[in-house]
């Protein structure tokens, strides 16, 4: 037996400096809400109490009181691997999914039937939309990829996750940050800001959380016991580094006062519009493409139980990734005051990026070499196939429309909405949902999951549902950008923009429809994976290779 | 944990000798398709660099050969709109509103250009097919607020009501509720009375006649049919702006309306407005 590992323990000076930190919390929203004018920010305030002195609470509960011993099973490989957290973030994904799904549903309805916002403030689209953003990117998403990397950066190192207290609160904050951003929100606080709505004191914040994620897995990857960093590790560190890099540049404002809602940017004009492409880009690039690559890489070899393709392919698609990303922000402000060189860069480094980002694509289908027959068999495996041939499409589709005089067509049409979510529901998506449908049974030590059939259904119903959507969204956007730039003999314009609005009204049920079926397949994973926790159906209890659990096994405990 | 490289017999390839949690990588060299479909886009970017605005420098950007200019570009499609336009559009300046409708090129091209013009400044209000909604006027019908010859209805798009032009429309009826001009009671009377005037079914209460004649009938006239000099609205028709159930009268006459349309002046260019004028005429109800 080696020592990879001692038995975890919580030591009671980190938990009572963390008390004390979640107590001045405690102080800070106790001002807020003495002192500010806003109801929504005093409502904030009650809220981020109750979070922290549950953390206290938690904190000062954490461990064995004896001797700060933290219950853990030993894996096979010899090392107490932290899988609570991971339970945590898997059970949260599902959570915040099923909801992101259905406000997106919601608010698609809305545009076809807007009478279905009730004509009440808190309803309508306005506030809606960045809910149903923010609720599938960073509350679904970001918890996929916190669990998914938590797993993946320990068995690929042979590393228990770096600190005891640090990952449960990078997760219960992260949490928190959801909570505060979607109430905020629904009660009206916005900066404005595509995809970083949250105003300054929730960014503060997400901040702190972010650079406990970025410490943990850094520290988690230094101590591996392994002599490289597996290629998905690159994927999920470009993808903490470098949103923590967005974040910050982004969100740089200056409050009206320290217990208002309510800050103005740094950048104005031009410059903020820039900085907020810059952001809006790489959102999708580290976010939505790195990290969740970083999943491919790891989940797609292990269900086909194949070596991955190529590792070359793996080196110069990730640099080249990286690097040509953070570039092509401009592609998102072709034909504005945005100066020509820099449309121009946008645009370029856009084409340069297709192969790069088709790269993964290649690593993961070519992967399937040799196990392609389990596409027969293994639904959870199609699901990841598939979502490798959504990000394949999608990547071609972006570079395509980055090209000006396309770009020119396809701006501010359902046609940009539809490329949105050919990635995000073909790709981010589905590849979380195969890697969801992996951990549960790996992490709740299930033989399988309740059943196979249920993940065909849900398969088969969300891959209409995808194409409908698409499709509805192609049709319409061509059509609206076509009748936007249609004039007639005498110059003048063809349509008024209200009639290209009710030219939508049929697309726009078949893309609700289609989302609703994306609703219901979501619903149909969540029951999936409750009974493969209860171990139910197929989903039969591994048997217990009589693990060592480190409370009752003090021996193991290195002399330090 | 191996360092050898070992033999993969389905893909005939070695691995590179690395495992990670039972994965392991092939050391397969990148796709010749791939690695020249790369090199492609970057040798097309470097070209495009070369012949576009690509690099900024310290007070300026590289211009590219071919010159091009975004800004350059719009301004002369812009000019070159204008221009093709000109013919008609000064034709339309010098022009009055009544030869422009007789004349058959000059009312072509301003209800081309009314069409473009309403569905995208007017239609928001007053409907695509400007049938109007409730507190929006139908224009297609013949019943005016402000009066239907070309030269009102030119003057109303230019003032626009209660709008910020210095000589906009403006008609302020007294919200005799809260003016406390009538009490409840003398409110439903005559609110009762106006519908009894189109309404040939309802017996007007007694002393509505009175309550109507000493405060309505200065601006809405002893026989209700309205005044265009004050944009006050016909009462004996069957055409109504907000509506003609008793709860909606007696909230009109409550708490009055002041419906708001913009000035369009300054945000059209005369020659649009003119055009826009003879539209409206046309659409149906012009006098």
């Amino acid at each position: 037996m080696t020592n990879l590992s001692p038995p975890p323990t919580v030591n009671s000076l980190a938990k009572g400096l963390t008390s004390l930190s979640l107590g001045i919390g405690v102080l800070m929203a106790l001002f807020i809400i003495a002192k500010t004018s806003s109801a929504p920010m005093a409502f904030h305030g009650y809220i981020m109490i109750l979070a922290f002195a549950l953390g206290i609470f938690a904190v000062i509960k954490f461990g064995n009181p004896d001797n700060g011993r933290i219950a853990a099973e030993k894996s096979p490989a010899g090392v107490f691997y932290n899988d609570g957290v991971i339970k945590a973030g898997a059970i949260a994904a599902v959570f915040w999914g099923v909801i992101g799904f259905l406000v997106g549903d919601i608010i698609a309805w809305q545009l076809a039937f807007p009478a279905l916002n009730f004509d009440l403030e808190w309803t309508n689209f306005g506030r809606l939309r960045p809910l149903h953003t923010s609720a599938v990117v960073f509350a679904f998403g970001g918890n996929v990829l916190i669990a998914t990397s938590f797993y993946v950066v320990q068995r690929t190192s042979k590393a228990r996750l770096a600190g005891e207290i640090a990952p449960w609160f990078v997760f219960w904050g992260y949490q928190l940050f959801i909570v505060l951003a979607a109430t905020g929100y629904v009660l009206g606080i916005t900066q404005g800001k595509e995809y970083a709505e949250p105003e300054w004191y929730v960014d503060i914040w997400l901040t702190i959380v972010w650079v406990a994620y970025l410490l943990v897995f850094l520290i988690t990857l230094r101590r591996r016991q392994e002599p490289h960093i597996f290629v998905a590790n690159w994927f999920y560190l470009a993808f903490i580094a470098t949103v923590a890099v967005l974040h910050l540049v982004n969100n740089m404002s200056i409050p009206i006062s320290f217990v208002e809602p309510k800050s103005y940017s740094l950048f104005a004009g031009v410059q903020g519009a820039l900085t907020q492409w810059w952001y809006g880009h790489n959102a999708v690039g580290f976010f939505l493409t790195a990290g969740f690559l970083g999943i491919m890489y790891y989940f797609v070899p292990k269900r086909a139980e194949r070596p991955i393709y190529s590792y070359r392919l793996s080196i110069i698609h990730f640099w080249s990734l990286i690097f040509l990303y953070i570039w092509a922000g401009p592609h998102h402000l072709h034909y504005t005051a945005l100066p020509d060189w820099a449309q121009t860069l946008g645009m370029t480094f856009s084409i340069i990026l297709w192969m790069p980002s088709w790269g993964g694509m290649i690593n993961g289908l070519m992967t399937l070499s040799g196990a392609w027959d389990k596409l027969r068999t293994d639904p959870v495996l199609k699901m990841m196939v598939v979502s490798l041939a959504f990000y394949g499409m999608s990547t071609f589709e972006g570079p395509l429309m980055s090209i000006k005089a396309v770009n020119g067509l396809s701006h501010y049409t359902d046609w940009t909405v539809g490329h949105v979510h050919s990635g995000a529901l073909g790709w981010v998506a589905y590849i979380s949902f195969g890697a969801l449908y992996c951990l549960f049974p790996w992490l709740w030590k299930r033989k399988g999951l309740y059943s196979l059939k249920l993940v065909n259904m849900h398969f088969w119903i969300s891959t209409i549902g995808i194409v409908l959507y698409i499709c509805s969204m192609w049709v319409s956007g061509i059509m609206e950008g076509l009748m936007w730039r249609s004039y007639d003999a005498l110059g003048f314009l063809e349509y008024s923009f209200v009639e290209t609005v009710a030219a939508k009204f049929i697309p726009n049920i078949i893309r609700a429809v289609g989302g609703l079926m994306f609703v219901i397949g979501s619903l149909i994973m969540a029951y999936n994976l409750w009974r493969t926790v209860r171990g139910e159906g197929d989903a039969v209890p591994e048997t217990s290779e009589t693990p060592e659990i480190s409370e009752t096994a003090p021996k193991t405990v290195p002399a330090e | 944990m191996s360092n050898e490289p070992e033999y993969d017999e389905i893909t005939d390839t070695y691995t590179t000798g690395h495992e990670w949690d039972g994965v392991k990588e092939l050391d397969t060299p990148m796709p010749r398709w791939w690695l020249w479909t790369l090199y492609a886009t970057i040798i097309w970017a470097v070209g495009y660099w070369i012949a576009m605005p690509t690099w900024p420098l310290i007070s300026d950007y590289s211009k590219g050969v071919l010159g091009y200019s975004q800004r350059d570009v719009v301004a002369a499609q812009l000019n070159e709109a204008k221009e093709a336009r000109k013919v008609y559009s000064e034709k339309l300046l010098s022009a009055d509103l009544a030869t422009i409708e007789n004349s058959q090129d000059l009312l072509e091209f301003s209800m081309a250009s009314g069409k473009a013009v309403f569905g995208d400044n007017c239609a928001g209000c007053h409907g695509s097919g400007a049938s109007g909604a409730k507190g929006y006027p139908n224009l297609n019908d013949d019943d005016w607020l402000w009066g239907g010859s070309l030269d009102e209805i030119h003057e109303t798009i230019t003032v626009g009501i209660r709008g910020v032009h210095e000589d906009t429309r403006l008609s302020d009826m007294p919200a005799f509720l809260t003016d406390e001009f009538l009490d409840e009671g003398q409110i439903k009377d005559v609110a009762a009375y106006v519908i009894a005037l189109s309404d040939k079914s309802v017996t007007p209460p007694a002393g509505s006649s009175e309550i109507y004649q000493e405060n309505c009938a200065a601006c809405h006239g002893e026989d209700a049919t309205g005044n265009k000099d004050f944009g006050a609205p016909n009462l004996a028709d069957s055409i109504w702006l907000f509506g003609a159930d008793q709860q909606t009268l007696i909230s009109t006459i409550s708490y009055s309306r002041k419906g708001v349309m913009p000035s369009w002046a300054g945000r059209l260019d005369p020659a649009t407005i003119k055009a826009l004028a003879v539209y409206v005429h046309t659409l149906g109800g012009g006098e």
